[in-house]
């Protein structure tokens, strides 16, 4: 089956001719008038129009966006906060960039719907460090928005006020997780909070009742407003509605980014249609699908996946569909749309070692089986790339990581075991004769 | 602390975007960093007293994050992505050839003070790897002969720059 046409809502203007990031631009195109309309409204309309669009987060968990905007405390009397992740810290994922330094008014305009529809008066944009023009075009952006009146104060006549202001990160991946960015916000270390009872719906910055969504997550929010939920969950599959980014790096003929109907394009057309196959006598080996934290796959694998009439189909990794669900399924994540391919060159010790080495680097230190296992794996892996493998070393560095998983303070834990646990289940013939193979050829140095 | 009176304006201003001063303290930092070059000890104190806080405050946030640093460095910052994507594409040999480029180990600055090579963690550009950041500006599709043809520029430019 030949892939789907690209359907670009969020991406609809990114590289354009002619299309610029001022706000001029962008009300060329019918820009904030999704708002006025949405300003409108009674804010409890927008969630409900939220909910039933299904849209589900796409910074990396895919927990429903209307169900946590229902859960924000409404009753506390504190103010209530929107953060808007973008720290896009997650190996393998570069699509917010291009909505935060192509098109920022899309994203201003989602914020302020959101706003509106939660009662939030005070918004920040947590952008990673490595971003300065980034920081710097949404802040111009902001300027030209509060000029217009379409934020700040007494926004388009009205008695409502919202302030949005920039807040920049300063290179720890950690920052991307929700509760460690607050801390971040908040000028301390960003060492995430545990959940119960820090849960930011609840008490969240400055223990005040908070929502935090990703970039992507926001932009999407005004096209529901524009069509209304109904008319979204129309695009994509059911429970895995509307339009999602992916992004593909590594050993493809044609990397990028593109945007399709969630679940409407298999893992196999992306790669070999859409990214133009493998590098000239390559062939595909392995691929993350959702961001480096997410489990690697196999090209040859086979998983059994129920279908939604209950019947069960055995599908390879190239006829997966893109969708969280059937991700989740074959064991894996959606995650943050991350799709990181690797071909037959590629030395798989010495990759998990590359990605063992971020996280490594990352753990922010707090969880002993989290900062001592990171360090272990890291150090084991690369042990063995240099030179000294020995046959059990793949079974040892799962043992450390079956025992991170599940007993740290944040989702980190799992990140950094996920990597090490599917490699070694899945290249475990590697990693076993390590030692003694000859290493495979025009490959590239990875640790 | 001798910071020039537009930073300092900034810094008063950036304080107004929080109801909790103790915020302030990523952006303070940014600001200081870029004028100073590093975060010193002094700096340190000074912002903890603006911020009404206690120098450890400030301390334990500057040795967290990688892109604060208390020491200066060279001239331009190479910073290459060290991360999967890019080291599938080669970023482990276009980070050799900058240090040979301007003879220097990682992290050190270069024997003519003009750069400071160093790895860092994905940079979310993967698409288009291997990627480098030279100060503010990303370079993408980087292989070994754009390195050259980078680490060239900055050393006519270097040339070029009236001697004091
Ligand atoms: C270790 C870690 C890193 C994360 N990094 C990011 C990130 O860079 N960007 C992002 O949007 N979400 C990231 N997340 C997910 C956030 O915690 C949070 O779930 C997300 O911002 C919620 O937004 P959404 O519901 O719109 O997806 C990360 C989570 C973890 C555990
Ligand atoms: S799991 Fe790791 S990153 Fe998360 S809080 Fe614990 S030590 Fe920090
Ligand atoms: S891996 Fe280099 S930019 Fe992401």
């Amino acid at each position: 089956m030949p892939a789907p046409q690209q359907r670009r809502l969020i991406f609809a203007h990114i590289d354009e001719p002619g299309y610029t990031r001022d706000l001029a631009c962008y009300r060329k195109h019918g820009g904030y008038e999704v708002m006025k309309r949405a300003f409108a409204r009674p804010p409890a309309e927008l969630i409900d129009e939220v909910k039933k669009s299904g849209l589900r987060g796409r910074g990396g968990a895919g927990f429903s966006c209307g169900l946590k905007w229902t859960l924000v405390d409404r009753k506390s009397g504190k103010p209530i906060y929107l953060i808007v992740n973008a720290d896009e810290s997650e190996p393998g994922t570069f699509k917010d960039r291009y909505i935060l330094h192509q098109d920022p008014h899309q994203l201003l305009e989602g914020m302020m719907i959101t706003c509106w529809a939660n009662n939030v008066q005070q918004a920040y944009i947590y952008i990673r460090g490595e971003m300065p023009h980034g920081a710097r075009i949404l802040e111009t952006a902001i300027a030209e928005a509060r000029a217009a009146n379409l934020c700040g104060p007494n926004i388009l006549g009205t008695n409502y006020s919202c302030e949005i202001y920039v807040h920049r990160g300063a290179g720890a991946y950690i920052c991307g997780e929700e509760t460690g960015l607050i801390e971040s916000l908040e000028g301390k270390r960003p060492y995430p909070r545990i959940k119960p009872p820090y849960f930011p719906a609840v008490l969240g910055l400055y223990q005040c009742p908070t929502i935090v969504n990703n970039v992507e997550t926001l932009c999407h929010v005004k096209h529901i407003a524009d069509m209304g939920g109904d008319a979204y969950a129309q695009i994509g599959t059911p429970n895995n509605t509307g339009t999602r980014l992916l992004c593909v790096s590594g050993h493809v003929r044609r990397p990028g980014y593109y945007e399709f109907e969630v679940g409407k394009i298999t893992m196999g057309q992306l790669l070999n249609e859409v990214c133009g196959g493998p590098l000239p006598g390559r062939t595909f080996k392995a691929v993350i699908p959702g961001g480096s934290s997410a489990k690697v796959l196999r090209f040859g694998e086979k998983f059994k996946i129920k279908q939604k009439d209950g019947s069960v189909v055995e599908l390879g990794v190239e006829d997966l569909p893109m969708d969280f669900d059937t991700l989740a399924a074959a064991g894996t994540m959606g995650g943050s749309g991350g799709v990181i391919v690797m071909d037959d060159s590629t030395d798989m010790v010495a990759a998990l070692a590359n990605i063992n080495a971020f996280y490594a680097h990352e753990s922010c230190g707090q969880c002993t089986p989290c900062r001592e296992g990171s360090l272990w794996m890291k150090k084991i892996s690369s042990r063995m790339v240099h030179g000294e493998a020995r046959p059990e070393d793949g079974e040892l560095i799962r043992t450390v990581a079956d025992q991170i998983a599940g007993r740290t303070i944040c989702a980190f834990g799992e990140a950094c075991s996920w990597p090490t646990q599917s490699f070694v289940a899945k290249f475990g013939e590697e990693f076993k004769g390590y030692a003694s193979a000859p290493k495979s050829t025009g490959s590239m140095p990875l640790v | 602390m001798n910071l020039r009176p537009a930073t300092l304006a900034q810094i008063d201003e950036v304080i107004t975007h929080y109801p909790v001063k103790r915020s302030a303290v990523l952006p303070l930092l940014h600001l200081i960093q870029e004028e100073a070059g590093y975060i010193s000890n002094e700096a340190i104190e000074w912002v903890a007293q603006k911020l009404e806080l206690q120098p450890i405050n400030v301390y334990e946030v500057v040795t967290f994050y990688p892109m604060f640093r208390q020491k200066p460095i060279g001239r331009r910052h190479i910073k290459v992505c060290r991360t999967l994507s890019c080291a599938l594409t080669g970023s482990y040999q276009v980070c050799e050839q900058f240090q040979k480029e301007f003879g220097c180990a990682p992290g050190e600055i270069s024997p003519d003070g003009e750069a400071t090579v160093e790895f860092v963690e994905c940079l979310a550009s993967c698409g288009t790897g291997p990627v480098v950041m030279i100060d503010d500006d990303l370079h993408e599709k980087v292989d070994c002969a754009r390195a050259r043809e980078l680490s060239d520029q900055i050393k006519a430019a270097a040339r070029a720059r009236p001697q004091p």
